[in-house]
């Protein structure tokens, strides 16, 4: 009897191990492999033709920490995300109450806002590069031709972080649409008998019943202000004088331009365990905040 | 128009498309009545409900609360308060801030709102739950949170969209009643949607019953049940429903003297029917089936020309299948209508059937 029970469990724990295995063989190879490698690599000198790497400990990090580009950078990407996450994410709110209002050409209105979101990085940094063309683009035509913005130091990161907050506003917008859409239409009807209007309704009802897509958006915007840099390319290559330099596209000049993997190994650490910390209190966050429903 | 009536709807119209909505829907109501708007589903009961609201914008026709003409204005300001069928609770809200939401909202000082809550939750009796959020309470409590909603500004007029139908059959009875007591007590005027006609029987003051998003009769429940002013309202309210049977199948003397046989039709309540020997009623029936229901036995008959009729007989009857019987009624319990119109076949000098005003108007009588 406990004989078959043991076995019946053990067959049991092996499907389990065997359903599991295809996303771990996956995860392990591209993920946790290459994860332990970067972190091992940080913690060794680059090596040359004739000096083999040796293990320097937490050199690399020193001298990251050393360098002044590395705290421009980070503030750059501090003042980035801090823009871009919360107006991108007001813009997406904003853009979702009103497609999801009852407005002539809301079809219309909704394709148009989520184009943005369609575009590769690439081709929407490409159209913004046009915009901010001095003396040539539309900008040009409101009157603010002369104005270099890509080119001078104090503008350069702002026009860059407005190409984000443009491009991801769309896409976050899909996730309101959707979070609406799920809210029943009594609600409305019943606030608006109790007195509530609009405004009312949106405060009290709307934006706390949106919390949890808040939430989860908020996560994928801040992950995202690390992660999508691509119009950097583009626009700026992180100049003038460093002056849009972001973390990422820093990573990809130390190890690419100047062939300094271990400090972009280093660097690559530091920003996974801040993201991973991120996502730890935002995922305690969530399930604390989210489970009304 | 009477002194007392509460809310008088003259014409009132909304039409979504030429089949459906309602339309020229005129009632008055008087103060402190439970009126109950009846009907298959479809009908226009929701859509009357919520043009009352101001939730809907009518197409034609005025509105007047307490004399005061409100088709115009928004729902919040018609001094009135809704339960809606999915009691529409706010999910993150708990049980005491979705109850005072809309006093908050008009900016009901703290003390007072404390004030009103409590004695909201103890009416509805959900004390110790104030601070449970909606997810977390059963169907009834909910329904009764909703409840408490509706109360607790003290609007003269409540609005039900079927409060019951989210709740098991035996809730339903009790709350039934709670909520009957409840609208005595604070002698609010009630319009209680429903399609179910136990509900409306066993609630209403008046019972509105509807058809195709037009009023077919307005009466007390005895009324509605002792003189259906149509074939509709024969037919639908009722358990078993009356069966219409073309007035040839009787005999002459039994005809009302005025009306010609061919345009008429009439019908007789199952409890009004008894069972007879052959030859020894008025009508000769066939037995088709018998359903024993403990108090009561329901015989299934087929008469002349394939029509049939369900017999209400109390206790129990053996009766084997097929059997010939004949029925018998009291004379003045023939319902008579005209097949035409579907209207009510008044009887010249009958006692029971004396000439009434416009169907559609009820006058609230006294004793309700
Ligand atoms: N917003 C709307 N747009 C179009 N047609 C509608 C709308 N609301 C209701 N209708 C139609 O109007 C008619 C009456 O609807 P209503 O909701 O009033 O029925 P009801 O009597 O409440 O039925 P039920 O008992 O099923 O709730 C139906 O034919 C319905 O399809
Ligand atoms: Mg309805």
């Amino acid at each position: 009897m406990t004989h078959m029970v043991k076995q019946e469990r053990r067959r049991a724990a092996l499907y389990g191990w065997m359903l599991l295995s295809p996303a771990l063989v996956l995860f392990t190879t591209f993920v946790f492999a290459p994860t332990v490698a970067t972190l091992w690599q940080s913690l060794f000198s680059a090596g040359t033709r004739r000096r083999p790497p040796a293990f320097v400990g937490l050199d690399n990090y020193a001298d990251l920490i050393a360098d002044p580009v590395f705290w421009r950078v980070v503030g750059n990407n501090l003042l980035y995300t801090g823009i871009a996450v919360p107006a991108s994410i007001a813009l997406a709110l904003g853009m979702a109450l009103w497609a999801n209002a009852r407005i002539p050409a809301r079809a219309f209105v909704r394709v148009a806002y989520f184009t943005p979101a369609m575009l590769p990085m690439i081709a929407a940094a490409n159209l913004w590069l046009f915009f901010y063309t001095p003396g040539f683009g539309p900008l040009a035509a409101l009157g603010l031709g002369s104005v270099n913005w890509l080119g001078q130091p104090e503008t350069a990161l702002w026009a860059v972080t407005v190409v984000a907050v443009w491009k991801e506003a769309g896409f976050f917008m899909v996730f309101y649409l959707a979070a609406l859409q799920t809210i029943p239409p009594d609600l409305r009807e019943a606030a608006q008998i109790e007195g509530a209007g609009r405004w009312t309704y949106t405060r009290r009802v709307v934006l706390p019943l949106l919390m949890p897509t808040t939430l989860f958006v908020l996560v994928n915007a801040l992950i995202n202000s690390v992660r999508l840099i691509d119009q950097l390319f583009i626009l700026t290559k992180g100049g003038p004088d460093n002056a849009s330099k972001l973390i990422l596209y820093w990573m990809w000049e130390l190890a690419f331009s100047y062939f300094d993997a271990p400090r972009a190994a280093a660097m690559t650490v530091l920003v996974l365990m801040v993201l991973c910390l991120v996502a730890v209190v935002q995922f305690t966050l969530i399930d604390r905040r989210a489970h009304y429903r | 128009m009477n002194a007392s009536t509460f809310l008088n709807i003259q014409g009132l119209s909304r039409r979504f498309s030429a089949r459906s909505g309602v339309g020229e829907v005129s009632l008055a109501v008087g103060r402190g009545q439970f009126v109950v708007l009846l009907g298959p589903s479809g009908c226009g009961k929701s859509t009357t409900l919520r043009l009352i609201a101001g939730l809907e914008t009518p197409d034609a026709g005025s509105i007047e609360i307490d004399g005061r003409d409100v088709t115009a204005l928004p729902p919040s300001d018609r001094s009135l308060s809704m339960v809606f069928q999915s009691y529409a609770l706010f999910p993150h809200l708990d049980v005491a801030e979705n109850i005072v939401f809309g006093l908050k909202v008009r900016g009901v000082a703290r003390a007072e709102r404390r004030r009103r809550l409590d004695e909201a939750l103890a009416v509805t009796g959900l004390e110790g739950l104030e601070d449970r959020k909606p997810a977390k309470l059963s169907g009834g409590q909910r329904q009764r949170v909703a409840l408490a909603r509706a109360i607790v500004a003290g609007h003269p007029l409540c609005l039900m969209d079927e409060p019951l139908s989210n709740l098991d059959a035996q809730l339903r009875h009790s709350v039934r009643q709670d909520i009957r007591a409840l609208q005595k007590r604070l002698g609010m005027t009630v319009i209680y949607v429903t399609h179910d006609q136990t509900e409306a029987m066993s609630m209403a003051d008046v019972v509105v019953l509807m058809r195709d998003g037009r009023i077919e009769q307005v009466a007390s429940p005895a009324d509605i049940y002792e003189r259906p002013a149509t074939t509709f309202a024969a037919g639908f309210i009722g358990s078993p429903p009356m069966a219409m049977l073309p007035a040839d199948l009787l005999g002459a003397a039994d005809l009302p003297g005025a009306g010609a046989a061919a345009d008429l039709v009439f019908g007789i309540r199952g409890e009004d029917i008894s069972l007879r020997r052959p030859g020894e009623g008025r009508l000769a029936a066939r037995v088709l089936g018998q359903e024993f229901l403990g108090a009561e036995t329901f015989v299934n008959l087929e008469v002349a020309g394939a029509a049939r009729l369900t017999a209400r007989v109390p206790g129990r009857v053996d009766t084997g299948q097929g059997e010939h019987v004949s029925l018998d009624w009291p004379r003045e319990a023939t319902h008579w209508f005209e097949r035409a119109s579907g209207r009510r076949f008044a009887l010249p000098s009958s006692p029971i059937d004396p000439p009434r005003g416009s169907p559609a108007v009820v006058r609230p009588a006294k004793g309700y």
